[in-house]
């Protein structure tokens, strides 16, 4: 049952839209699943290899600006953009992880939330390129409807799973687990740390770009202040991880399910729409004060929660 | 030829000098022991044979090539392992785990590296406790999980580091049954420990070091008579 519970899970998810549901329900669904798949990729990098970034907002902003560009600038569909994205971000993750990887632990975690506060101030500033603080404007859409864009991004969700789930479950996932656990014990196993957390820059930062360029073929509008935020792109990517569960399968998907909804509630809320924001951050401290692993991670811990009633000393 | 020669070695660290020119071999199929006071740069030497230093000055040599410029990672590919002090395990990892990864060292596939895993476990007696997620393991069987995970890389070197400190007196027996049935595989030993009992009965040969610097080399009976050593230890006999 466990074994297929993906494919299940998958099935009921490749079936949802044909029940009819409205353009603003698939707009959240599309949403859910855009924000599972960024949270997986962060997830490898962060969840399993121990690097915690709070700059992903710089590889889903050259994503989205890859595909931005082949339209502004050559005038190519922005659909190449998902293929090309993989490359380009691939690249630009080598460069950044040169710099990033050296460091460790919190310095690490500062040097990649500079690094994306210094590609939103570069792409506003290179506007012969990047049309600047304007932004690019996708003229023509591809499908008024949304489910070309569901099925696409379900997609790359469920790739972006599926590779995820094999490369933990292979030689790499025991090395990048081993990274988190000790640094200088994975080194003295003959673990190339250096070499093997770069493989992990790379492919989390490619799987994020994949998203970015899906978000401007998507959204059919990006400006740097959108796709490369650190409120809205970054930290929003770290504690859907969070809440979700790090260092699990089903972590991202889940934490994506209730930040977007639970963004999408307080909005309507009048009133209380801009200060969703507190609330998130609310929400991120109960978490890590009472389910540190995530509601996937401690999804046992909730369970005792629900069914002790009667026996209130167990034996540990 | 010796296995590992360790030539005029120094390390500074800014201008304390923890190791001034120091030069042993070691042999193949022996057990070294490394003794000295506390500070006298011990784990230094390890960590400068093993790569995490690179020396100031001097070379070592493995097998007649030089590694004194290798990553720890490249010197253990080339079959040196390492135990550390202060154990390090791969805490959120069950014991197997954490064996199985430095296993696919040189396994070719996950299959090999959990077949090699399981037999280093029940070589160093753990693999009762395979399950266990070795945050919660005593520190005796952390010692072990140590020796285990050297083993795993399947090395033709095995440093040991205070491998012994901390256990009870059961453990220490199964440790140095451990140590005995891995020389006789043929793996070369070099230890360094306080338990004098322990390492006079199992090393062949015995280095001392004291304030950086060897004060002496030979066998158990031979450091044990020299008068360099008793003073390292219990100070000098005319100012006592």
């Amino acid at each position: 049952m466990k074994k297929y519970l993906p494919l299940i899970i998958l099935a009921i998810l490749s079936i949802l839209p044909l029940i009819g549901l409205s353009s603003y329900a698939m707009h959240i669904l599309i949403l859910v699943i855009m924000w599972a798949a960024i949270g997986m990729a962060w997830n490898l990098l962060g969840g399993y290899c121990g690097q915690v970034s709070f700059g992903h907002a710089a590889y889903f902003g050259v994503g989205a600006y890859t595909s931005g560009i082949l339209y502004y600038k050559l005038g190519i569909s922005p659909w190449w953009g998902m293929p090309l994205s993989i490359v380009v971000v691939s690249l630009f993750s080598l460069v950044l992880g040169f710099i990033v990887l050296r460091l460790r632990g919190p310095f690490f975690a500062l040097a990649t939330l500079a690094m994306g506060e210094v590609m939103r101030v570069t792409t506003e500033n290179i506007g012969w390129l990047t049309g600047g603080t304007l932004g690019i404007l996708i003229q023509k859409r591809t499908w008024v409807s949304k489910f070309g864009y569901y099925y696409i991004i379900l997609l790359v969700a469920a790739g972006t799973f599926f590779l995820i789930k094999k490369l933990i479950e292979s030689k790499l996932g025991y090395y990048f687990v081993a990274i988190r656990e000790d640094q200088d014990a994975a080194e003295s196993l003959g673990i190339n740390t250096t070499l093997y957390k770069t493989i992990a820059l790379c492919l989390s930062g490619a799987l994020t770009g994949i998203a970015g360029a899906f978000y401007t073929n998507y959204m059919g509008y990006i400006d740097p202040h959108v796709v490369f935020a650190l409120h809205d792109i970054s930290i929003v990517t770290i504690m859907i991880v969070m809440v979700g569960g790090v260092a699990t399968y089903w972590g991202p998907l889940v934490g994506a399910i209730i930040m977007v909804f639970l963004a999408e509630l307080i909005r309507t809320i009048p009133g209380l729409g801009a200060a969703h924001q507190t609330l998130f951050g609310i929400l991120l401290i109960v978490i890590i004060i009472f389910l540190p692993n995530g509601i996937v991670g401690d999804f046992a811990k909730i369970k005792k929660i629900f069914k002790q009633e009667a026996p209130r000393n167990e034996l540990n | 030829m010796s296995l590992i020669e360790v030539i005029n070695v120094s390390k500074h660290f800014g201008g304390l000098a923890a190791i001034k020119n120091v030069s042993f071999n070691i042999n193949p199929g022996e057990i070294l022991g490394l003794i000295g006071p506390n500070g006298a740069g011990k784990t230094t030497l390890f960590n400068v044979v093993n790569g995490f230093f690179p020396p100031t000055k001097g070379e070592i040599m493995f097998k007649g090539k030089r590694i004194s410029h290798l990553q720890p990672h490249e010197i253990c590919k080339l079959g040196i392992a390492r135990t550390f002090q202060v154990v390090k395990p791969l805490q959120r990892m069950s014991v197997l785990d954490n064996v199985v990864a430095s296993a696919f060292l040189r396994a070719k596939n996950k299959t090999e590296a959990i077949r090699i895993a399981q037999e280093t476990l029940k070589f160093t007696g753990l693999y009762n406790d395979k399950e266990v997620i070795s945050k919660g393991l005593p520190l005796g069987k952390r010692k072990k999980l140590e020796i285990a995970r050297a083993l795993a890389t399947q090395p033709e070197v095995i440093l040991l580091d205070e491998s012994f400190a901390g256990l009870n007196h059961s453990e220490l027996n199964e440790s140095i049954e451990i140590i005995k049935k891995i020389k006789e595989r043929g793996i070369t030993i070099m230890i360094i420990e306080h338990h004098m009992k322990v390492i006079m009965a199992i090393s062949d040969r015995i280095v001392v070091i004291n304030y950086g610097e060897k004060i002496a080399e030979g066998t158990s009976q031979e450091i044990r008579n020299n008068p360099l050593v008793i003073e390292a230890y219990l100070g000098d006999a005319k100012s006592a």
